[in-house]
């Protein structure tokens, strides 16, 4: 029999101007077991936790009842005194007669009886609690970054300064992500390559940062501190030590017809390339769709000519296994397919372009050298019509994204700024839904576009795209001016709503990490742990989590780091007590704890067990990591035989509370 | 019929809800018969929730909808303009002695290519 | 293939044409049109509001004749093939009409929309196959410039209608492609003729046949090929342009040398 000690908080006046404390704490040590009964004004302060530990040493409780606020905020509070007071943390129960009995009733009778049942709850599970120890496990101290963005770049240079050695796997030959597409970022007008170029080679430097570039996650398994990784190195057929980025071979290559993905298919490269000049690593990559060597034996330029001898045409598939304490998600973002707004004729005309290839075609580097000319006909366009939330926003319409992407107001006032700056004979006019720009020095950026740059922005929509010999024929609304408009534009370009990239889902299948219909990963709070997925041991850093914009995803990459920083600086991990366990002769093997669990916590194994006529026969049984489980009960309710059950919360302990309120 | 019945019998037989509107434009910014209307398709949506319908009801440009459904398809919130308008225009030819187009003006109108199909729909969209 | 066939009012009348070239060639494509007995009009255009039950059940006895005979009902008209296929979609999916409906007509079992609708173009693309009209083509359209002209009707709302994608639709292309033609790239080709229009206010048919046709016309194209009897009408009354409209049927007839 246990003996329990009820202490009941006044909490100033928050309780005991509804409940009747006084009356509870009578009430309560009339409850079989009770063996010492309290009231007190803020039990939380230093006299209260001594009330706590002066009454289990007088009088020998093994288990307490604090009546007071919800556990969130002082159940940690409450179990750490009566740990030092030599009572085990989880002997003690909070009866929330606060937040879920004072806050929320007016009659002091009713709320009085309430917290009565409330309290009586709570003593009959502390009848049914045991003591509970925490396990530890050792931490990795090694962070794998997914994807080589801006995101993961920071996060990765963040990590590596603290002293932690990360490893950076991209799926693309080089680092670099999005933000080396983009010509000039806003709100300050500077290159984008100029700023992140820098880190890029910052990142190849640094002693501490591995690059596995062309490669991807493979399988992951392990927990927070202890994941083990299976890294896929595409074939590349050049070996990255030989090497030494000359680009001989990227000008000598006869196969020349290859859409160039960087330029985003408005260009062709070669079928041995480089994406760009200041590509990290500065490796050549074999296009094995499009190399004629490697589709029929019969070509072999590239390695007459590479004086490093670096071409290898029988390289294969490797994988790397490597341990890391802890896993940075930053796989970013994709403009979405516009198959479905054919409306705007983006695929009847050349000249009907996204935003992005918009970049490309002002970048220095892209296809056009950096002047703003047609794809169909490289003329220069005179009249410019920009089309916002083409995507986004949309409910209904049975294609399209709910959700406002975030960051296309503001490049759209770039792209048309610059527009207007670097030839001010072409009229730009921009549709607009709304124009979104809560961010520093946002508004202003695109006011100046409008006042100083005579953009001229149309409150309406375009519903239609007309190409008409040379001339694009934009049918839309001017709502303001309530009035249908047709202008005849030589260029159109779209504001694409993005979504995440496609290898995120399953990734986040291997992660066991939570995702939003959208296919954002999910924070573990999106408030209060927007860097953290509610998997433990996995961050989120950048567009992976939710649009943003760069100054954004940075600010985003670098608290991620931080978090990371916080678990690996840590030796040891202390366990979540309160998990799940399998009683392995309940247990029929049926497989649906393993199905329900979202944290990939559940395995099966074949166990041996003795039968009651004394033979041995083997049966297949789950078993529960208990430094994986996050101790959420699904598998307890799912469980068809009973066998599950959850330490902290059991089956009977949940039953003798409801018991006890329904008394 | 008063207003608010009528507002909830339009929205009814029209399957319309005027709340998804995000007031975008877009269905206006489509309508190939945009110059030919006095009320614009966005502008039913939002009369029709605003309780003007008595304004839409006396316009013709109720007459001038062709029913061709770019605004349905590219709406991006499925609002479904076209059908309201449609509605509006029923809760008028309902009307006893209403009809919008009657049998003895139609002679006139017609030739001897002009098919059947023209016919039968006019009649139907305008008269009952 | 024996496929039951609903060719409507206009094909009997005005746009005697479109049906007869269409059997014909069916029966060149080793297909019978079997005409469902005792047709009524459609009703010409689908009555878009959810209370009006009774308008809609002359589709709803074309829809249970084909039923009956376990085929696919082929529709030629635009305009039919919109009121057939929306009001089969209302017998699947709203439950008031569907209710009302049987009860009025005293169904025994209840009809709830079952049997295909194909348009004449869908049964090429998915029964015949383009691939068997190129090998059938005796008259290659060789050099010929053709816009597809698809209007409404076909196309919208394309949640029921499935017939293509609403914005960028191929059949009529790969359709022209298989006569040994060029296909024009144009985008007015799903915008509206001006419809019924032309009966109450000719001015607005003139304006937007007009501007279909001038797109057209500014892409290239020599003739204009449609489904509709109603838009043929109107392009060719009211279009201004000197740019010849044709049933899709009469290119078909053509070349498979008929």
């Amino acid at each position: 029999m246990q003996r329990i000690g009820v202490f009941v908080c006044w909490c100033g006046s928050n309780i005991a101007a509804t409940v009747d404390v006084k009356a509870v704490a009578e009430a309560l040590g009339k409850e079989p077991g009770v063996v010492y009964f309290e009231d007190y004004q803020y039990m939380c302060s230093e006299e209260g936790q001594t009330k706590l530990q002066n009454a289990i040493r007088d009088y020998k409780l093994t288990g307490a009842v604090v009546c007071s606020c919800s556990p969130r905020m002082h159940e940690a509070t409450f179990r750490k005194a009566a740990a030092k007071a030599g009572v085990n943390s989880f002997m003690v129960e909070i009866a929330n007669i606060r937040e879920q009995c004072s806050w929320i009733h007016k009659n002091k009778e009713e709320a009085t009886e309430k917290a009565i049942i409330l309290g009586r709850a709570a003593i009959a599970k502390v009848h049914l609690n045991a003591p509970l120890t925490a396990g530890e496990s050792p931490v990795t101290k090694r962070a794998l970054v997914i994807g080589g963005g801006i995101a993961g770049i920071q996060t990765a240079l963040d990590i590596a300064d603290a002293g932690f050695e990360v490893d950076i796997v991209e799926k693309k030959p080089t680092i670099g992500g999005k933000m080396s597409q983009i010509d000039k970022t806003f709100p300050t007008l500077d290159c984008a390559a100029c700023i992140l170029t820098p880190k890029m080679v910052e990142v190849a430097q640094n002693e501490k940062i591995r690059i596995f570039s062309y490669s991807e996650v493979d399988k992951v398994q392990g927990f927070v501190g202890n994941f083990s990784v299976s890294i896929r190195r595409k074939a590349r057929f050049v070996d990255e030590v030989k090497c030494t980025g000359c680009g001989l071979c990227t000008e000598k290559c006869p196969q020349k017809k290859v859409p160039n993905e960087f330029n985003l298919g408005l260009d062709q490269r070669r079928a041995i390339y480089i994406p760009f000049a200041q590509a990290v690593p500065k490796v050549a990559t074999i296009d094995p769709d499009y190399c004629t060597m490697l589709k029929t034996g019969k070509c072999g330029v590239c390695s007459k000519i590479c004086t490093a001898g670096a071409i290898d045409y029988k390289q294969k598939d490797s994988f790397i296994e490597e341990k890391y304490g802890a896993i940075v998600v930053a796989t970013g973002f994709n403009p979405i397919e516009l198959n479905k707004y054919d409306e705007f004729a983006y695929s009847q005309s050349p000249d009907v372009i996204t935003s992005l290839e918009f970049e490309r075609i002002t970048n220095a580097a892209g296809p056009t050298g950096g002047t703003l000319l047609r794809p169909s006909d490289g003329e220069h366009p005179k009249k410019i019509v920009f089309v916002q939330c083409v995507g986004s926003r949309e409910d209904g319409s049975g294609c399209g994204k709910t959700y406002c992407s975030k960051i296309c107001c503001m490049y759209t006032a770039k792209h048309a700024m610059l527009t207007r700056e670097k030839y001010p004979d072409t009229e730009v006019y921009v549709f607009y839904i709304d124009v979104r720009t809560p961010g520093k020095s946002f508004d202003e950026f695109y006011r100046r576009a409008v006042e100083e740059y005579g953009v001229h922005y149309i409150k309406g929509m375009v519903g239609k795209v007309i190409p008409q010999g040379k001339k694009l024929m934009v049918r839309a609304s001017d709502l303001i001016d309530r009035k249908q408009l047709l202008i005849d534009a030589d260029l159109v370009v779209l504001a694409a709503a993005i979504e995440p990239d496609k290898s995120a889902r399953p990734l986040a299948t291997m992660l066991t990490a939570s995702m939003d219909t959208n296919d954002f990963f999910t924070e573990a709070h999106p408030k209060l742990r927007p860097v953290e997925s509610p998997t433990a041991g996995i961050f989120l850093s950048g567009c992976c989590q939710g649009p943003k914009d760069i100054p954004e995803t940075v600010s985003q990459a670098s608290a991620c780091a931080a978090k990371v920083i916080g678990l690996l600086c840590r030796d040891k991990l202390t366990g979540n007590p309160c998990v799940a366990h399998s009683d392995e002769l309940m247990c029929n093997g049926c497989s649906t704890c393993e199905k329900v669990c979202p944290y990939g916590a559940i395995t099966y194994q074949d166990k041996e067990f003795r039968m009651p006529d004394r033979t041995m026969r083997t049966r297949r049984v789950a078993s529960v990591n208990p430094a994986v489980c996050q101790g959420c009960g699904a598998c307890t309710v799912a469980c068809p035989s009973g066998a599950m059950d959850l330490h902290g919360f059991s089956n009977s302990q949940i039953m003798a509370e409801v018991d006890a309120i329904c008394k | 019929m008063e207003q608010n019945n009528l507002k909830e019998t339009l929205l009814r037989i029209s399957g319309v809800n005027p709340r998804k509107c995000m007031k975008c434009g877009k269905c206006s910014g489509t309508c190939p018969s945009y110059d030919e209307m006095e009320y614009h398709p966005h502008e039913f949506v939002s009369m029709v929730e605003n309780g003007e319908t008595e304004k839409l009801m006396a316009s013709p440009s109720l007459y001038r909808c062709l029913t061709c459904f770019a605004c349905v398809e590219r709406c991006p919130r499925g609002v479904q303009p076209a059908k309201l308008i449609e509605a509006v225009r029923l809760a008028v030819i309902r009307q006893q002695g209403m009809n919008h187009l009657k049998p003895d003006q139609l002679p006139d109108m017609l030739d001897e290519d002009m098919p059947q199909q023209a016919l039968v729909s006019a009649m139907r969209k305008f008269a009952k | 293939m024996v496929f039951s066939y609903y060719p409507g009012c206009t094909l009997r009348t005005r746009a005697k044409e479109l049906d007869e070239k269409a059997r014909k060639c069916a029966e060149a494509l080793g297909i019978t049109l079997e005409e469902i007995p005792d047709w009524q009009c459609c009703g010409g255009c689908y009555p878009v509001a959810s209370d009006e039950i009774a308008t809609r059940l002359s589709a709803v006895r074309a829809l249970m004749a084909a039923k009956s005979e376990e085929r696919p009902l082929v529709t030629l008209c635009s305009a039919c093939h919109n009121v057939l296929k929306r009001t089969r979609h209302d017998l699947q999916t709203d439950e008031t009409f569907r209710d009302r409906v049987n009860r009025y007509m005293g169904n025994d079992p209840v009809y709830a929309g079952e049997g295909e609708v194909i348009h004449f173009l869908e049964m090429l693309r998915d029964k015949v196959g383009f691939d068997t009209i190129r090998a059938a083509v005796k008259n290659p359209l060789t050099g010929r410039r053709i816009a597809a002209y698809y209007g409404c009707l076909l196309l919208r709302p394309s949640g029921v209608m499935a017939f293509d994608d609403p914005e960028n639709p191929t059949v009529i292309e790969d359709f022209i492609r298989a006569l040994g033609a060029e296909s024009v790239a144009w985008s007015m080709r799903n915008e509206c003729c001006g419809s019924y229009m032309a009966l109450e206010d000719k001015g607005i048919v003139e304006r937007k046949s007009g501007s279909v046709l001038a797109n057209a016309k500014a892409q290239g194209a020599d003739t204009v090929i449609t489904a509709c009897p109603l838009c043929l009408y109107n392009l060719q009354k009211f279009g201004g342009q000197d740019l010849p409209v044709v049933y899709f049927t009469e290119l078909l007839y053509e070349a498979l040398g008929l």
